[in-house]
């Protein structure tokens, strides 16, 4: 039965592939990359959960009904957008169902940021494009990444320039206005080397109905630059999000990256984190908050390259109501990476006895001489913390609402932007409280 | 200090106890008055944190038979919370680490709750800040403590500090010290010694439940209390500390055979 079903929303994809009326573009090679990649989507199929990497995310219900890719874009208004506004970004990047709306966005123009195009990529940037783009998300094994590429439309590629460093962040919107329709929002970053830059990466919409959003996003970090990347899902509560990032971390270069995911009644995030680098360092951490008939996966898969790399993760769940926390950590220690240095926690919270939590850390290592520790809780409330607030004379109900904002906080706080910090402390603590 | 006129806080008759079904107190008897200061001594498994955490309301622990009565009221009914607005605290043997909480954050919460319920003003975090940061130098603390989550990577001796601090702010009637004195170094043992010593007054007592006599230099009883096998077995003052240092516990039945056995 599900053979027949994949199938059929299989060749509803290839099939509007087809018809698409392609833009013109002035660079050829996006078109071939296009082509490669849906050229890829019949052999990879739709996962199943016979697949070991999706055993526990069954997306059956995102194939029940085809959203075709939004191609008519509604007109917004900056107005429209008031509420997602990020304080602190000078430099705002906006998406709307899919499409870069150079309109609604805003560019600081003092020589350390240049948006541009996939597309269309500035003179001096183009190489750097047609370097990176679809290299490091590879369409190869992931019929997501394959879905996105061949759907590409256009994209933008941010580029931060050598030895400059950003103040303020940069904030990427990805809005979704229609309902019933899919998106294939494109992103790449850049930093060259020596660079710093703090991106936020945002997913929101306007309206509560179902839609697919399936995004990638690549990172590249040159040499001894910094980026700090902070992904929020925050999409309807009926949406399907699928999504793929990706960061290569070359050499003394610095990846740090707090991911939330709040929204979506069946989400995935695959992120693929490579030190390619000697000395590259990354913060891998994650908080995801659900409750409801919500499924959320995420996926991560750190690969150590070279020597003297380190990477810490932290990831938490909280889990409330019938939803499903699935979190799968691999961890990849290459030949070649002695002094390698990793810590993995994966920390899961049940709120409700209907709640689930799935959770596999997984490392592999074939060097000798390496510091690795990983580990895995899932459980209620912590008993003795509990006693230790009522010693103090909070209430049970304050003692438990405190300990399960402090669960989250723990991942909040690393986000190095005030405002957002601060609201999604309130969103945590409206989202858990109980009274 | 021991004052006859003072009045009763503490009134402990034949305690039982268990955890998980089983009996670790077998008939507490200890009556503690305002203004003073008593050890409880004895080996470990004897029952002597059980007392503390059942004094403090643990869940865990379950009164099977006798009565605890503070301020005439009976303690048994009452939530661990409603005992700490009582007056009741107990400084952990192991202070819990609570990361993502702000220790500044959790000390003013559990300040203005207590205030609250005893009908006095809370503090918003600015005049906080100035009234903890005063307590602070009671103990030799860092303000630092204060932007850092609770007890999280404090060594042993700052989690104790914490505790102590915590005790300097709520300002409990009774307070209960669970083996304050494991895991400090001598210099930070005389801080904290000398913090307690100079918390205590005439209207609250304390009680100090440890191994060692080296507390006990430092924060000296008005009585002393050895306890085996979950009961109190000899009750004297401070020199019954320095005897058991020397002697050890099993000097007691040594004593115990000497003067023939009692029952």
């Amino acid at each position: 039965m599900s053979t027949v079903v994949r199938d059929d929303y299989l060749e509803k994809l290839i099939e509007s592939w087809k018809s698409e009326v392609l833009p013109v573009h002035s660079v050829s090679w996006l078109d071939q990359l296009r082509s490669n990649a849906a050229s890829r989507i019949e052999a990879l199929g739709l996962p199943t959960t016979r697949d070991e990497e999706w055993r526990f995310t069954d997306i059956s219900p995102l194939k029940r009904t085809f959203f075709p890719r939004a191609s008519v874009i509604p007109q917004l208004a900056v107005s429209d957008l008031v509420h997602h506004a990020l304080d602190e970004a000078t430099c705002r990047v906006v998406f709307v169902d899919g499409q870069y709306v150079p309109e609604l966005s805003d560019v600081a123009d003092d020589g350390t940021v240049t948006i541009t195009k996939l597309s269309r990529p500035a003179d001096e940037h183009a190489a750097t494009v047609m370097r990176y783009l679809g290299r490091l998300a590879s369409f190869q094994d992931d019929v997501f990444v394959a879905l996105n590429t061949a759907f590409m439309h256009d994209g933008v590629g941010i580029v931060i320039s050598a030895d400059t460093t950003m103040a303020a962040p940069i904030h990427v919107l990805f809005v979704t206005s229609q309902e019933a329709v899919t998106t294939y929002p494109r992103c790449l970053l850049i930093a060259e080397a020596g660079a710093k830059v703090t991106v936020v990466e945002e997913y929101v919409t306007l309206q509560k109905a179902a839609y697919l959003t399936n995004a990638v996003m690549e990172i590249h970090i040159a040499d001894s630059a910094h980026v700090s990347h902070i992904r929020l899902q925050r999409e309807s509560p009926q949406a399907f999000h699928i999504a793929n990032g990706t960061a290569s971390v070359a050499q003394a270069a610095r990846y740090q990256s707090v991911s939330l995911t709040l929204g979506a009644q069946i989400s995935r995030y695959s992120q693929h984190v490579m030190l390619a680098g000697e000395d590259a360092e990354c913060t891998v951490d994650g908080l995801t908050l659900i409750s409801d008939k919500q499924l959320a996966d995420t996926h991560t898969f750190i690969d150590h390259v070279r020597p003297h790399s380190r990477s810490h993760q932290l990831h938490k769940c909280i889990v409330d109501g019938n939803a499903h926390g699935v979190f799968n950590g691999k961890i990849m220690v290459r030949p070649n990476a002695q002094l390698t240095d990793s810590k993995q926690l994966s920390r899961n919270l049940l709120l409700s006895d209907k709640a689930r939590v799935d959770t596999k850390p997984q490392l592999e290592i074939f060097a000798d001489d390496v510091k690795c520790a990983h580990g895995a809780t899932v459980g209620q409330l912590d008993k003795e913390a509990l006693f230790y607030l009522q010693s103090r004379g909070l209430d049970d109900i304050a003692a438990r609402n405190l300990l399960t904002y402090a669960f989250g906080g723990e991942v909040i706080d690393r986000i190095p932007i005030a405002s957002l910090r601060q609201q999604l402390e309130g969103y945590v603590l409206a989202k858990t409280r109980i009274s | 200090m021991i004052d006859a006129n003072s009045k009763t806080l503490l009134e402990v008759c034949n305690l039982h106890a268990t955890v998980n079904g089983t009996e670790i107190l077998r008939g507490v008897d200890i009556t503690i008055k305002s203004g003073e200061i008593h050890a409880i001594m004895g080996l470990n498994g004897s029952g002597k944190s059980t007392f503390a955490k059942v004094l403090a309301g643990h869940p865990a622990y379950e009164i099977t038979q006798g009565t605890v009565f503070f301020n005439g009221q009976d303690l048994s009914g009452l939530a661990p919370e409603e005992r700490a607005r009582a007056g009741v605290f107990l400084a952990f043997q192991y202070p819990i680490e609570i990361p993502g909480v702000a220790n500044d954050q959790f000390l003013r919460l559990a300040y203005n709750t207590v205030q609250s319920q005893r009908g006095k003003e809370e503090l918003d975090p600015l005049e906080f800040d100035d009234f903890v940061r005063e307590k602070m130098k009671l103990l030799k603390m860092n303000p630092d403590f204060l932007d850092r989550s609770v007890n999280e990577g404090f060594s042993g001796g700052e989690k104790k500090r914490n505790e102590i601090l915590q005790m300097a702010l709520l300002e409990p009637q009774l307070a209960i010290l669970d083996e304050t004195d494991s895991g400090l170094d001598i210099d930070a043992l005389k801080i904290v010694a000398n913090g307690v010593n100079q918390l205590a007054n005439k209207d609250n007592s304390i009680i100090l439940v440890t191994h060692y006599q080296r507390l006990l230099d430092h924060i000296v009883p008005d009585y002393v209390h050895v306890m085996e096998a979950g009961r109190i077995i000899k009750t004297s003052g401070k020199e019954l500390a320095l005897a058991l240092e020397t002697h050890g516990y099993e000097w007691i039945h040594a004593d115990d055979h000497a003067a023939g056995v009692r029952s």
